[in-house]
């Protein structure tokens, strides 16, 4: 099994609707995000494009997050998906510093947060709440390994990319073109 | 270049706002059990949830769906799947909802003036004082002036209350902002062409179409929900989208063709595809000839609108227009000239939609599949009351020759009767406001203080301490959508549909609902008969048993879809006769030679702005509902302040950086607050844009007080539309001034 997302920019209008689905969902503290919106422009007018993502922690395989953590809270739940242990972290911030993507930071509590990939809702068998509630359905989640899974069919049909590859952390979070 | 909401921007936000950090709600804190920190994610997993049917309020699409509570705090909104509105999927304003119950500076208490109006000086009160005061103040404009002297400014689902209150009163000044400042000239063109308006939700097939035109639309930056669902269903689907817009918009980046026209030029562009059309033989001729009137004056007139006439003035290419005409025939009848939403632009906005309305009936995609459908509707009964009386006066008294086929009150209208004048034979003393902050809502603001400093009452009910809150004479605060019942939703779809909201939460601090309200009021006017039941649950109760439904049932199911009465579409060859003096589509409107308007639209040029100076433009973002979000803690979280878009040209002549806080001045001198220069490529070099409802300046409003600026301040002009009165309001220019560090 390994948990992954993809976002579609062909559908993503940029509404930041996942933004704020996630921090009901996850009581988010006011003025922090586990995911965010970029919106690219490529070109000059009037020949433009325009790119639109809603962005996360990637969920790597050889996450250097994990890797450089000195207790382990930092660490792999089943799916591949990179979880933290509140009661573990002692929010020293090596991870914050080693994270290619910004998607970590420190909650008030005193121990570091980012998504989760709503590994609380994916074990109901429910979509994580940014996918859930997306409008315009711009966003997948599901196994890759299970090649019958819309995100397996989504990947092999469509143009894709994941964000800054040369950090060689093996993202998992998938954008399509 | 690229814009990211990210965790820095959103630290540095919180640092600002302290005071609102420090009194945020309780259920934003972090979880604490047993003195220990648990994993919020073994906590959410293991606590109960409770739901509650409710239908949104923070925008007008009103979508429903579940308010969860948890550990019975409040938690989360989410769409009901039922819900043709949403499909189970709220948009990032309705998924925010909970910000607008739990954002400490709400009002709290009925309050009174006691200073001068608009020194904000007033003094808490009961609701039987307030109450009081209201109902002998009402009483006298009555006795002194006649009832029809009182006017009611409304916006939202409490305000059906208060229209029926002031209908029982004796008056029929009755005036949404969303008729002469929004949708106005769309429902006139409409009903003028086809004899039916467009509505809400739209009556557009976006879904199934195969061309959508977009004047100026933007949709997925206004969030309209169902609709941008459609909009991205028919994209997927290949639909080719053209995009007629100065800014490349989101919708824009989604289009096969972006045509960045010269602004107030789009009725030359929208008569050169007519003449393309025409000219090329594309038109349905079946359907024109079955189903229109006036086709052969229609092709005399647009004779000379050829693709090269339009050229100069719009600065699209005549291939470009060519092209997209034929792609518009290649699609019909699946294809949309979409009518727009906000219209009000330049003051001939009548005649600019009606171009749109007759280029749909020439492609034959009015009650067609892909077109436009027939929408249906419930219909559910409301309990009997006695009539109402007959006023002798009204707003449209005060313009006798004016706006002659306006349908509705004009809120402008209504404020310019309020200002006395020698000619005025019918000078309105009293307001009542009801969740309309018509400081943002109405142009020309130093009018509408003008008139309010004209007026024996002034009422204004609200959730938020808005800037109109600010010069009246009492405020009652409501609690909002989420602490109350309200009226059923009723409106148009493919389906018909109702949907229930019920309080998920009891009110806070000592806020009441409007029908609470508008009862009591009633009960001191004298006017209980019109309010045939005290309670809402007792109203709502006999409503939906007419429907053989019951309060019971629907707080089960939120939304109940009734059958459909009528086909979605004309069939193949039907007879039909519109509700238009012809019994046709009128490409030639008889009714507007009569009123000395032209019977077929024509291009008239505006004025430009002078060097140095910048048509301003303005729009929405999609994650906020005009000024009603702008102090929503959980929306301000993503968008704290709207910017000012510069072309990088225009922004290297004038030394303006990209991130740097400028003012703008308009042609009066006008200087806004400071705003945010976003230099970029995606915007024409002879306009400026900024997303509306900013630029707050309502002290108790901590999260939104001074940031960005306000458009709404800019539009010290407007071209009123002279068939419906509607206020053009893309005619301000503005240039800009350095702020001095």
């Amino acid at each position: 099994m390994r948990y992954a997302m993809a976002i579609d920019t062909k559908r993503c209008v940029g509404c930041a609707d996942c933004v704020v689905a996630c921090q009901t969902e996850n009581n988010v503290p006011e003025g922090f995000c586990r995911d965010w919106i970029v919106e690219e422009t490529i070109g000059a007018f009037p020949e433009l494009q325009l790119e639109i993502r809603s962005e996360r922690c990637n969920h790597c395989d050889d996450s250097p997050c994990v890797r450089c953590c000195p207790t382990g809270a930092s660490h792999y739940e089943e799916g591949g998906v990179v979880l933290v242990n509140h009661d573990e972290c002692i929010g020293c911030k090596a991870c914050i510093a080693s994270c290619p993507y910004d998607a970590r930071f420190v909650h008030p509590e005193g121990y570091v947060d980012k998504c989760t990939f709503c590994i609380h809702r994916v074990r109901e068998g429910k979509n994580p709440a940014c996918v859930e509630v997306c409008p315009t359905h711009a966003m997948i989640f599901g196994d890759l390994d299970d090649r019958n899974s819309e995100i397996s069919k989504a990947l092999r049909t469509r143009k894709h990319k994941t964000l800054i590859p040369e950090a060689g952390t093996d993202p998992h979070v998938f954008y399509l073109l | 270049m690229g814009k990211k909401l990210n965790r820095r921007e959103f630290i540095k936000i919180a640092g600002m706002g302290a005071g609102g950090l420090a009194v945020a709600s309780s259920f934003l804190k972090p979880v604490s059990l047993f003195g220990q920190s648990v994993s919020r994610e073994k906590l959410i997993a293991s606590t109960f949830s409770e739901a509650t049917p409710t239908y949104c309020e923070i925008c007008f699409w009103k979508c429903a769906g579940w308010v969860h509570k948890k550990d019975g705090r409040p938690w989360k909104i989410v769409g009901n799947p039922d819900d043709t509105h949403s499909n189970g999927r709220f948009c990032p304003r309705g998924t925010g909802g909970l910000g607008a119950y739990t954002d400490p500076d709400r009002l709290k208490t009925p309050l009174i003036r006691v200073e001068k109006r608009g020194k904000q000086v007033f003094k808490e009160a009961t609701w039987d004082e307030a109450f009081d005061y209201i109902a002998e103040k009402m009483n006298g404009i009555k006795e002194k002036y006649g009832p029809e002297c009182m006017a009611l400014f409304t916006h939202g689902s409490g305000g059906g209350y208060f229209k029926n209150l002031i209908k029982a009163y004796g008056s029929n000044n009755i005036a949404a902002p969303s008729y002469a400042q929004c949708r106005g000239p769309r429902a006139e063109a409409y009903l003028l062409t086809y004899g039916e308006g467009i509505g809400s939700p739209e009556r557009t097939d976006i879904e199934n179409t195969k061309c959508l035109v977009l004047i100026g639309s933007h949709i997925g930056e206004n969030m309209h929900n169902g609709q941008v669902q459609e909009f991205t269903r028919a994209h997927m689907n290949g639909a080719t989208v053209i995009t007629v817009d100065p800014r490349f918009s989101t919708a824009a980046s989604k289009s096969k063709y972006w045509l960045p026209i010269k602004p107030a030029t789009d009725l030359a562009l929208l008569l050169a595809w007519i003449n393309v059309i025409i000219e090329e033989e594309l038109y349905d001729k079946e359907y024109v000839k079955k189903y229109t009137y006036g086709f052969e004056a229609l092709k005399k007139a647009v004779k000379g609108n050829t693709p090269e006439w339009a050229y100069p003035i719009t600065t699209i290419k005549p291939h470009i227009i060519r092209e997209t005409a034929r792609e518009m025939a290649a699609a019909a009848p699946a294809v949309i000239i979409h009518p727009g939403r906000h219209v009000t632009w330049y003051g001939d906005d009548t005649q600019r939609v009606r171009a749109g309305a007759i280029l749909n009936a020439l492609l034959g995609s009015w009650g067609r599949r892909g077109g436009f459908y027939a929408p249906s509707k419930a219909h559910v009964p409301k309990p009997e009351h006695p009539p109402y009386p007959k006023p002798q006066k009204g707003w449209r008294d005060a313009f006798p020759d004016k706006y002659p086929l306006a349908n509705l009150a004009l809120s402008s209208g209504i404020c310019d009767a309020t200002i006395p004048s020698t000619t005025d034979a019918c000078s309105i003393k009293g307001w009542i406001v009801y969740g309309t902050n018509l400081m943002q809502t109405l142009p020309q603001p130093q009018k509408t203080i003008k008139a309010i400093q004209n007026l024996e009452l002034l009422v204004a009910i609200d959730i938020m301490p808005s800037e109109i809150t600010g010069w009246a004479d009492v405020v009652l605060p409501e609690c909002t959508y989420l602490e109350r019942y309200d009226d059923l939703r009723i409106s148009q779809g493919r389906v018909p549909s109702i949907a229930l909201r019920a309080p998920a939460f009891e009110p806070q601090y000592n806020t009441k609902p409007a029908y609470w309200m508008a009862v009591q009021l009633a009960k001191k006017l004298g006017l209980s008969a019109y309010f045939p039941y005290e309670k809402i649950e007792d109203y709502l109760e006999y409503r939906l048993k007419a429907v053989g439904s019951s309060l019971a049932e629907m707080k089960k199911i939120g939304v109940k879809n009734l059958p459909l009465e009528q086909e979605l579409y004309f069939l193949n060859g039907e007879d039909y006769e519109f509700a238009t003096p012809s019994g046709k589509i009128e490409l030639y409107s008889d009714t507007l030679a009569e009123h000395g308007f032209d019977p077929i639209p024509r291009y008239t040029a505006h004025e430009e702005p002078q060097e140095g100076y910048y048509r301003l433009l303005y729009g929405r973002a999609p994650m906020h509902s005009f000024g009603r979000t702008t102090n929503n803690p959980l929306l301000t979280e993503l968008k704290l302040e709207n910017e000012v878009w510069i072309h990088p040209k225009v922004a290297r002549e004038w030394g303006i950086e990209n991130g740097e806080y400028i003012r703008l001045e308009n042609q009066d001198k006008v200087v806004s607050n400071k705003v945010k220069a976003k230099v970029t490529e995606r915007i024409r070099h002879d306009c400026v844009y900024m997303v509306h409802g900013f630029g707050h300046t309502q002290k108790q409003m901590r999260r939104s007080l001074n940031r960005g600026a306000s458009d709404t301040q800019l539009i010290t002009r407007v071209n009123v539309d002279p068939i419906m009165g509607g206020t053009g309001m893309r005619v301000n220019f503005v240039t800009f001034r350095k702020e001095v560090a």
